[in-house]
This record gives structure tokens, C-alpha cells and sequence, in this order.
């Protein structure tokens, strides 16, 4: 496998499978979140078990990170090397005569969301593995609920997730569809697919902002 | 009197290569590494044969003065490549072809050479599809063909408008596949600057690097010369800016004779002179004549309006145009040869009937086109009384389909909309059916040294038929080359390597220094374009599509002085061991200086007309070609002595035993 | 005067500023220069106008602007020029030959820059060193065949007229570069693709397909060319306009072939 990794090609094909996995883990954890809209019970159900269940810790969860940390390594590998495959800029580079701004810009997009993963993790995650496995609390299936809406007191951290969503989205309008070329599909249902996929990665960001909205407003009432 | 031996084999015409073929003597593979050949220009010829012959285990190196061998202008052949297929089944052989090639070419061309291209043509077809070349095809799989240059059948090959390219890209795939090999060594952005001669034999070449600068020597066994024509001795031409006569040239210099160099063609559908900054001419594909017709105005004063830009061409009705083509000639009309349509457009433009701001272009006119396509389709799809509008876009609608992609390019460049206005179309240079003279081998006067393609003289006569120069120059390289080359070469297997480092080398390499030298330190005075655009007028003007004694004379003085004055006044700036685009031109240029006074005086020795040479005194009545088959049913062929016009003449006359020799009529 | 339809500005007598690269060869350190320019026809193509350029700076007795030409009807690929930041110019399914100055209009600058790439080094001015293309086609494109002269017949093997058709497609670049020079990534996916499908679609290529991919794939990751990210500009940007799907069938031509 380390060879094969090391032709562009495969290199190309990796990062698209990461990221059609990634996809796949977003429109979860969409579903989970939009619960909390609709019924905080239904939520707590749901979170206790991804928290608790035993594959979900054990297997999904390390290969959900394993698959993070790759897609986010590999572009970097694959960023810093195609600096270097242009050793001298342009005077002038003229990029938005020939493509799109998000296809070109999704390491800053992709920065973005690496910086809100962090804000996340220590918003979430890290006070979760806390409470579990350092602390040890007794088991409580309903204190997600309480806990997620707490966290979208804060205006700033609102704000925050508004924007990296926002920047999830340019990255997903060409993400998305850009992961079907990678792994060779293009052909008469390609138009169609990317129609689906900008659907896809506009409205799922979107969703997510109207979950945050949602619980912020709720708090200021 | 002659020194010409064609070699011709003995025996019928349809069995002299096959025989030839059974009794050459062979190299024998281990002995074939021991051999090194060189070949100058990587086009369909160069290129096919530096393949092959690598293939067959010599060790080859390419020249070429691109970046890379797929850029040579074999590449901008658009129509296609004929073969004697039959795939169509109507009726089409070795023998008609080799009979439509040599009454195209006005029975100026050896009939064995001929006959042998025919017989090989089917042979190119089958390696070029084996090597991926993908031809254009019909939905049940098999190859498509068309009809060209107003032949009998349907025999030429294509790949749409770009048949050139996707056939050099195969011959480039063959090369690739040697370099990969390590057969092929390719040197590219090199410009061969002689060839040098140890004992009488060819046995190297100096170069030069273009990149650096570095005079280099290299030395082979044979050298094969595949360097293409000199239309740019007309500065403009549709050649590659590049082209140029400098190999064949120092040739001819060093003993190789040059033959038939007036065999000139000019294409008449080419997008005419927009200004003095012109660099380079643009063909449009010949097809145009099919449905357009060629006027100017019948009266002088509507023709200077037109170019004042007080009248537009449709302002114009019938009455006001002159249809010179279908009025000269009613039988065969707009669709005439190239080369009589060519030489009708210059007549008339010449009489001031010009209609572009240069007063040299014709019109090319589609609204008859249009307007009986329209009504067709309108009647067809049931439209009883159809509008002038309705009509006008139907039939703008089948245009489009045929020539779209044509009349885009025509748009591009004119900025001008050819369904609304006419097109304006002027001759140009095109193709040189000249070259160094070659025996049935190809191999010039000079033993080992080979010419191929465009730049040899042998298939196609005094005029060459549409698609035929992709078939001659794969022909070459692939099949005829290197059987040829291996009969000289199985002389040289106890040769060994050829030393760099001996007086002959020393001495080519102290020429080229000089030369080199010489054009860096000259006068200073104008531009190598300068000179180049000068020339390029003396010939366009005098040696171009009509030629006469009294101007044939003339060309041969100014051309001398010209030359001379280029000696003494050119300016070349920056140095020579770098890249200097300017000196890379000055030294073509050079060369083009002393071969248009060979072609004016090959052209004032010709007193005949036939084919892509049209002498005003030779004409009948109606102003046809006059062929003279009893004086000058020969080639010509030019031992070079110092100048140019006081070159010696070789006549190989022609034999024809399988053909009888007409008079080509039009009327 | 004439005037530019669509525009209505000046295209006749020209006056422009042009900003070139000059570098006096591989190793020298290069620089923009800046040249006035006058009587500009809209006539003229883009080269014409360099050609007026350089016949100034020669009677003037300086260094003319080196730059990579030779057909000058679009298909040899020599040129090349990065214009106001685009491969080819402004204008798109044309190269630098066929680009003619009445897309431009008086007092224009135009920034005129050799393709960037690092496996494609500044040989001098404007001429880039694209020997890699010739190496990646070196390294497998082609098919194995011997030239007998008694190959099988060329209609012998019938070929679906759609494989044909989009094998001539593909076959149809004419390695400029400008795919290289057009993406962020300096990728030569685009060219290395059209040359791998033209022969994946055809029965005769098929039989080395999978040697040749991964040849060429490897001899293209040698050469230092970047990853291809799909931002698509080596399409739009491309004279022959050869199709991203190319892309996509040497990524599955690759992939089919690793797992053999």
C-alpha cells in the first residue's frame, strides 16, 4: 500500500475515498443533530448509544479519526507538493478565468475546517472522553441534550460555527463532486450526480447553521 | 551528357519492387548495431523512418530543430492520405492510382517510383491503424474514405481535418517506442548546418545546438535527409515559419543534385495578405470550391470602391460580377485544378479587380449555396413557399454543417461573417514538388546520402494531388527506406565506427564556424526579415504563379544582389553560443538567397508549361498550360558550382511505357 | 478607422504596454521589462505583434524576445505564452498563433509570461523546456508493433465508430502545455490522460493498456508535475478542448491496472 501510495493517482484516488467517507459521516451526524430540533428525548436516545455502544467507541469511532487525520495529512502532502511542482509564480495568475474559487481554494477551506474541528473537539469531544474515561461519571442518558444546547449560549461561538460551515460548504461544492472524477466516474450520469452533490453540500451546511441558529435563539428567548 | 543513373530495376512495372526487394543484399541483425545512421527532420518521413530503421536494429539519431520530433509540420496536413484500398469497391488499384498520380503531376514524375508508392500505400494504411492511429469510421466499424482532388474513386483516408497530425503523432509513437529502446538517440533543437563527405561518402553531419550554441559533430554510416520543402523561399507561405531548405541545401553544396526546383504549388483557397505584418499564410481546405463560386466585379470602379470601403460586396448584383471561373471555364467551373484557379486569380487581381484593402483576394461566395440548399430543405420538409428568410437560414444551416468548423476559422481571422458577407480567398504557396534529385533507392548523388518526403523530387512530377504528400512521405520512411538503405549499408558492416576527429570533420566544422561568423559580424544595416520579405517579393512576383523570360531573367540578377548585399548588410544581434532566433533565421535565409536563383533559372530553362509551372509564352489561346513532351519530357537536375545560375544541368528524361501522355483539358 | 464591433474601441494603430519576462537563459535570473508598443493592427495576431516588437528592438540593436513558434495555425503546439495570466490569452479553443490583437484595445498592458511550471524550465525569454511531455510519451506511448509491412488488414478488426471517435479526440492534443500551465497545481494529468485514452479505447492499444498506464503515470510523477485537484481549468483552457473524462479514465485505467 505505501507504494501504491506514492503515485499521484493513487494518491488522488485515497484522497477522494477519505473524503467520500467523510461525507458519509456528515450526513450522520446531520441526522443526529436535527433530532435535537425535533425532539431532545430522541436525541439523548441516539447520543447515549453512539457514546456507549461498544463498536461504535471501539471500531468506528478510531477509523472515523484515522480517516480525518489522513484526509487532512494527505493534503497537506499533496498542497505542499504542488507548490513545489512550480517552483516560480506567476506575475500574473488569472485563475477565475478557468475555475471556480472553492476548487482552488480548498486547503484554505479545508484550514478552516481543521481549525473548527479543534474548537469542536474541545467543545465536545474532549469534555466527553473527560467525563467517561478520566473522570469516570455514572452513566447519564440524558445530559447531551443540555450539554449541546449550553455550548450556543456564546454569540462568538455561534458565530464561529455559522462561518466554518459556511467554509464546510465552498469545500463540499467541489469536494463532493470532484471525489467521482478522482475515483474515474465521469460519464452521462456525471451531470446529474453533480447536481446531486451541490444539493448536497449546500443544504447539509445549511442544515447545521439552522441547528446552531436554532439553539442560540432559543437560549436568548 | 547526363551522370544520372535512376536505378530503375528491370523487369514490368508491377514486379520491379518485388523483385528488387528479392535480390537486394541484407545487413544481418548483429551487424546492424554496428551501424549508425542519421536522419534530418522527424516529419512523416524523417520520423517513419528513423523508426523503422531503428527497429530493424541500426543505431539511429534524429535531428529536428523543435523542441520535439511531434511538432514537425507534417502535422498541419488537414485532408488525408490516399491509399489503394478499395475498401469502397469502385474499382480502385495500384495501377489507378499510379496513373492518377502521374497525370496529376503532368507526366513529369518517374513512373517506377510511382508505381512502387501505389503499391505500398495499402501497407501504410494497415501500420498506421496497428499503431493506434485513429482513422475516421463508419458505424459498422470499418474505415470511412471520401473523395479528393476531383479523382474517380474514393480511396483517401482521414481523420477529420487533422490527418496530418494524428499520422505523425503514430510515426512519433514508433520513434517513441525506439527512444525508449535506446535505439533512437533524438536530438532536438538542432539544426544540421552540413553534412560531411569522407571519400565521396556521406558519413556525418555538423550541427548545431540551438539551445547553447555548441557546434557538434556526428558522425554514421548513411545520412538521410527528410528535411521537408522550401515554400518559405516565398517568405510567405503556408510552410511552419520554421521550414527551410538549409539541409537539403548544404547538400546540394557538397554534391547532391537539386532537381525540378520550379515545381511549385500554389493552393487557390487560402485567406489572402492583411497588411505588411503578415508572417504566415492560413489554407483553407479545398472543399470550399465545392459550394462556393469565385467572382470580383465586372467593372473597375466597383472593385475600388470595394477596397476604399465605400461599396460592400453585396451591394453588387449579378449582373455587376464577373464569375471569371465559370466564364473561362464551363465545363469544370469553380471546381478547375489548383492550379488554374490559382493563376485566374491572379489574373484578375493583377488587372486590378482585387477586392481587399492589399487588392489581392478574390471572392469566395456561398449565397447561391445557401439559397438552393434552403430551398431544397424547405421543399423537402414540406414548405411549399417558403420566405427569402426562411430560406436563408436553412440553407445557412446545411453550410454550417458542411463547413463550420471552416468558416469559424475563416471568422477568426478576417473577423468578417462568411454566411452574411463572401469570403475573401488569395493562392498560396503550398507545397514544393522539387528537391534533391534521387535514384529509385532515394539516394541522392552523393552515396549514403538518403532524401525522403517533401524533399526529395521523385512522385509527384510538376504537381501533386491532394493527399498524396502523406502517402509519399509514410511511403519513404516505412517501406521503401529501409530496404533501400540496407542494400548500401551491407557494404559497411566491416566499416566500424566513423571517427570524429579527422580533416574532413575538422574542415566542415571550420565552414560552418565561418559561416556562422560571418553572418554575426556583417554589416549591421537591416533585419534578416528584411531580407527575407525582399526575397520573398522578387520570387511571389517573378517566379510565383505565371512566370515569364524577361522576369525569370530579372529575378536571377536582383536575387544575386540581394544575396550579396545580405552578406555585407545583415545584422544579427546578441551571440552565437546561445539561442538567437535571429541567427537560426539568418542562416535559412542565406540558403533561401541562393536556391530562388536556382528556381528562376530552372524556371527560365523550362520553356514549357506543366503543372505548378506556368510560363506566360507557353499557353495556347485560351490561356492553357502548353506542355512541350518533346523537348522537355525530362528532370532537371542542378550540379551546384559556386552560383547559383551558372549551376550545370543534368537532364534524366523520362520514360513512359505504361501511360500514354495527354493534354489536360478544363474547358 | 475600422472599430471593433462589439466594443466599439480602436483596434487600428494600436498603442500598448507590454510586460515580458526577459531571462537570458536557464541559469540567469529572470525579470519583467516593460515595452511600449505602437501601431497595433487588430489584423495582427498575437506573434505578428511580438514579430513588430522584435524587429524594433533589433534595429535598435537590442536582444529580441525569444519565444517558442513555428505552424502558426494551431496545431504544432510550439507556442506557448502565459497572457494576462491565461495559457493562450484571453480567447479560449485557440493557441498564442491564433489569437489576433482586436481582443485587445489601445492602451491595453498585457503581461506576457512563459509557462510556469517546475518540469518545464525557462530555456531562455519565453521558451520553456517541455522535453517531460516527450519523456512521459517515451515511456509507454505507443503500441508494440513492428512495421513488416504484412500487419494484419486495417479493416480486419472493426472498431465501434463512439471508441473511434473518442479516441481521436483525445488524440487530437497537440502537447502545447497549457494544461500544465493553466492549473494551480502545475498537473500534466490532462495531457497524460488524452494520450493513455486514446489508446484505451482502441482495440490495438488495449492489449498494453495496463503496462502503459502505469508507465507513464510513473514517468509523469518523475518529472515533478502536480496532483490534479479537478478544478477543471486545464479543459477550459485547452486549444483542442480535450475533456476531463480523460482524467477520470486514466484514474480507472490506473487503479484497474494496480490491482492486477
Amino acid at each position: 500500500m505505501g507504494g501504491f501510495l506514492k503515485s499521484s493517482v493513487a494518491r488522488k484516488f485515497a484522497m477522494a475515498l477519505s473524503g467520500l467517507f467523510l461525507v458519509l459521516f456528515l450526513a450522520q451526524h446531520f441526522t443526529i443533530n436535527l433530532t435535537s430540533v425535533i425532539s431532545p428525548d430522541v436525541f439523548n436516545e441516539i447520543s447515549h448509544f453512539m457514546g456507549t455502544n461498544f463498536l461504535v467507541q471501539a471500531l468506528l469511532q478510531p477509523i472515523l479519526i484515522f480517516g480525518v487525520c489522513f484526509h487532512f495529512i494527505m493534503g497537506f502532502v499533496l498542497e505542499i507538493r504542488n507548490r513545489r511542482s512550480r517552483s516560480i509564480n506567476y506575475v500574473r495568475f488569472n485563475g477565475s478565468a478557468n475555475s471556480s474559487w472553492m476548487s482552488r481554494n480548498m486547503i484554505y477551506s479545508g484550514l478552516v475546517i481543521l481549525a473548527f474541528l479543534g474548537l469542536h473537539f474541545y467543545d465536545f469531544w474532549f469534555p466527553e472522553i473527560v467525563h467517561k474515561y478520566i473522570q469516570s461519571h455514572p452513566e447519564d442518558a440524558t445530559r447531551y441534550y443540555g450539554e449541546l444546547v449550553a455550548k450556543f449560549e456564546s454569540p462568538v461561538r455561534t458565530g464561529l460555527y455559522v462561518l466554518s460551515f459556511i467554509f464546510l460548504m465552498l469545500h463540499l461544492i467541489h469536494g463532493f463532486s470532484s471525489s467521482f472524477q478522482s475515483v474515474g466516474f465521469n460519464n452521462k450520469y456525471s451531470k446529474g450526480l453533480r447536481g446531486f452533490t451541490v444539493a448536497f453540500a449546500i443544504v447539509i451546511p445549511l442544515g447545521f447553521i439552522f441547528i446552531a441558529l436554532f439553539h442560540y435563539i432559543n437560549n436568548v428567548q | 551528357m547526363s551522370v544520372l543513373d535512376s536505378k530503375i530495376p528491370e523487369g514490368p512495372l508491377e514486379e520491379k519492387w518485388i523483385n528488387y526487394k528479392n535480390n537486394i543484399n541484407l545487413v544481418n541483425p548483429a551487424n546492424k548495431r554496428n551501424i549508425d545512421i542519421i536522419v534530418i527532420g522527424t516529419g512523416l518521413a524523417g520520423g517513419s523512418a528513423a523508426a523503422t530503421l531503428a527497429e530493424l536494429g541500426y543505431n539511429v539519431k534524429t535531428f529536428c530543430y523543435q523542441d520535439s520530433p511531434r511538432r514537425a509540420h507534417s502535422i498541419a496536413a488537414q485532408g488525408g492520405i490516399n491509399a489503394a484500398k478499395n475498401y469502397q469497391g469502385d474499382g480502385d488499384s495500384n495501377y489507378r492510382l499510379f496513373y492518377d498520380t502521374v497525370k496529376g503531376g503532368d507526366y513529369r514524375s518517374r513512373e517506377a517510383n510511382v508505381y512502387r508508392l501505389a503499391e505500398v500505400s495499402g501497407n501504410i494504411i494497415d501500420q498506421c491503424v496497428a499503431q493506434g492511429v485513429p482513422f475516421a469510421r463508419e458505424y459498422g466499424g470499418m474505415l470511412d474514405n471520401r473523395s479528393f482532388g476531383g479523382v474517380l474513386v474514393s480511396r483517401t483516408f482521414y481523420a477529420k481535418g487533422q490527418t496530418g497530425q494524428q499520422l505523425l503523432l503514430g510515426a512519433y509513437s514508433a520513434m517513441n517506442r525506439q527512444i525508449n529502446r535506446g535505439k533512437i538517440q533524438a536530438f532536438n533543437r538542432h539544426e544540421m548546418m552540413d553534412v560531411v563527405l569522407v571519400g565521396g561518402k556521406a558519413r556525418g553531419i555538423i550541427a548545431r545546438d540551438m539551445v547553447t550554441g555548441a557546434i557538434e559533430r556526428h558522425s554514421a554510416h548513411a545520412v538521410v535527409l527528410a528535411s521537408g520543402g522550401y515554400g518559405n523561399v516565398f517568405f510567405l507561405s503556408t510552410n511552419a515559419m520554421g521550414s527551410n531548405v538549409m539541409a537539403a541545401w548544404r547538400a546540394h553544396r557538397r554534391g547532391a543534385q537539386f532537381a525540378n526546383p520550379c515545381y511549385t504549388q500554389i493552393h487557390p483557397t487560402c485567406i489572402p495578405v492583411s497588411g505588411d505584418h503578415q508572417s504566415k499564410l492560413t489554407l483553407m481546405s479545398e472543399s470550399l470550391r465545392n459550394d462556393g463560386r469565385i467572382w470580383v466585379p465586372k467593372k473597375i470602379e466597383d472593385a475600388e470602391a470595394i477596397r476604399a470601403g465605400k461599396k460592400k460586396p453585396t451591394d453588387l448584383s449579378e449582373e455587376e460580377r464577373d464569375y471569371y471561373l465559370e466564364r473561362r471555364y464551363p465545363a469544370f467551373g469553380n471546381l478547375v485544378p489548383r492550379d488554374v484557379a490559382s493563376r485566374a486569380a491572379k489574373e484578375r487581381c493583377d488587372a486590378g479587380y482585387g477586392v481587399n484593402k492589399t487588392g489581392e483576394a478574390v471572392y469566395l461566395d456561398f449565397a447561391s449555396a445557401i439559397e438552393r440548399y434552403g430551398k431544397e430543405k424547405a421543399f423537402t420538409s414540406g414548405h411549399k413557399n417558403p420566405s427569402k428568410e426562411e430560406v436563408v437560414k436553412l440553407g445557412t444551416e446545411v453550410i454550417e454543417a458542411k463547413y463550420g468548423n471552416l468558416f469559424q476559422m475563416y471568422e477568426k481571422i478576417v473577423d468578417q461573417n462568411p454566411y452574411k458577407t463572401p469570403m475573401m480567398i488569395y493562392p498560396a504557396v503550398h507545397y514544393t514538388m522539387g528537391g534533391l534529385w534521387v535514384d529509385y533507392n532515394l539516394q541522392t548523388t552523393i552515396p549514403g546520402c538518403y532524401a525522403a518526403g517533401e524533399a526529395n523530387f521523385s512522385d509527384h512530377g510538376a504537381n501533386r494531388l491532394g493527399a498524396s504528400a502523406l502517402m509519399q512521405g509514410l511511403a519513404d520512411g516505412y517501406f521503401v527506406l529501409p530496404y533501400t538503405i540496407g542494400d548500401y549499408l551491407s557494404k559497411d558492416i566491416r566499416t566500424g565506427k566513423i571517427p570524429t576527429d579527422t580533416a574532413e570533420f575538422d574542415a566542415a566544422e571550420k565552414d560552418v564556424t565561418d559561416r556562422i561568423n560571418k553572418l554575426m559580424n556583417a554589416g549591421g544595416q537591416h533585419s534578416v526579415d528584411h531580407y527575407h520579405k525582399k526575397l520573398g517579393k522578387i520570387m511571389w512576383n517573378k517566379c510565383g504563379m505565371s512566370r515569364n523570360a524577361k522576369e525569370l531573367q530579372e529575378a536571377i540578377h536582383e536575387i544575386a544582389e540581394l544575396r550579396e548585399d545580405f552578406w555585407k548588410n545583415v545584422k544579427v544581434p546578441g551571440s552565437a553560443d546561445t539561442k538567437n532566433a535571429e541567427l537560426e533565421k539568418a542562416g535559412r535565409v542565406a540558403d533561401f538567397l541562393e536556391l530562388g536563383e536556382l528556381f528562376a533559372k530552372d524556371a527560365l530553362h523550362r520553356e514549357e508549361s506543366c503543372g505548378g509551372h506556368f510560363r506566360e509564352e507557353y499557353q495556347t489561346e485560351d490561356g492553357e498550360a502548353l506542355r512541350d513532351d518533346e523537348n522537355f519530357k525530362y528532370v532537371a537536375s542542378w550540379e551546384y558550382t559556386g552560383k547559383p545560375s551558372e549551376a550545370i544541368l543534368h537532364k534524366e528524361e523520362l520514360v513512359f511505357e505504361n501511360i500514354e501522355l495527354k493534354t489536360r483539358s478544363y474547358k | 478607422m475600422r472599430i471593433n464591433k462589439s466594443l466599439n474601441l480602436q483596434i487600428e494603430n494600436m498603442k500598448l504596454t507590454l510586460k515580458i519576462w526577459r531571462q537570458e537563459n536557464a541559469k540567469a535570473k529572470g525579470k519583467m521589462v516593460d515595452y511600449i508598443i505602437d501601431g497595433i493592427d487588430g489584423d495582427m495576431s498575437f506573434l505578428e505583434m511580438l514579430d513588430v516588437l522584435n524587429e524594433d528592438l533589433v534595429n535598435k540593436g537590442e536582444q529580441p524576445v525569444e519565444f517558442d513558434h513555428d505552424c502558426r495555425e494551431g496545431i504544432c503546439g510550439a507556442c506557448s505564452l502565459q497572457i494576462n495570466g491565461e495559457p493562450h490569452g484571453p480567447d479560449k479553443l485557440i493557441t498564442t498563433c491564433q489569437l489576433h490583437m482586436r481582443t485587445f484595445k489601445d492602451g491595453d498592458t498585457i503581461v506576457i509570461e512563459p509557462f510556469r511550471a517546475t518540469a518545464f524550465p525557462v530555456i531562455k525569454d519565453l521558451i520553456v523546456d517541455r522535453t517531460s511531455f516527450d519523456r512521459i510519451q517515451q515511456a509507454y506511448g505507443y503500441v508494440s508493433v513492428n512495421t513488416s509491412g504484412n500487419t494484419i488488414d486495417a479493416n480486419s478488426i472493426p472498431i465501434k465508430k463512439e471508441n473511434a471517435d473518442d479516441s481521436f479526440n483525445a488524440a487530437t492534443c497537440i502537447g502545447c502545455g497549457a494544461c500544465v500551465a493553466a492549473c494551480k497545481n502545475a498537473s500534466a494529468m490532462l495531457f497524460t490522460s488524452a494520450k493513455v485514452s486514446q489508446f484505451a479505447l482502441l482495440p490495438q492499444g488495449e492489449v498494453e493498456a495496463d503496462r502503459r498506464v502505469l508507465a507513464m503515470v510513473e514517468q509523469m510523477d518523475k518529472e515533478g508535475f502536480g496532483n490534479c485537484t479537478n478544478t477543471g481549468a486545464c479543459e477550459i483552457e485547452c486549444p483542442k478542448g480535450i475533456s476531463l473524462e480523460n482524467i477520470a479514465r486514466m484514474n480507472r485505467e490506473y487503479l484497474k491496472a494496480s490491482v492486477k
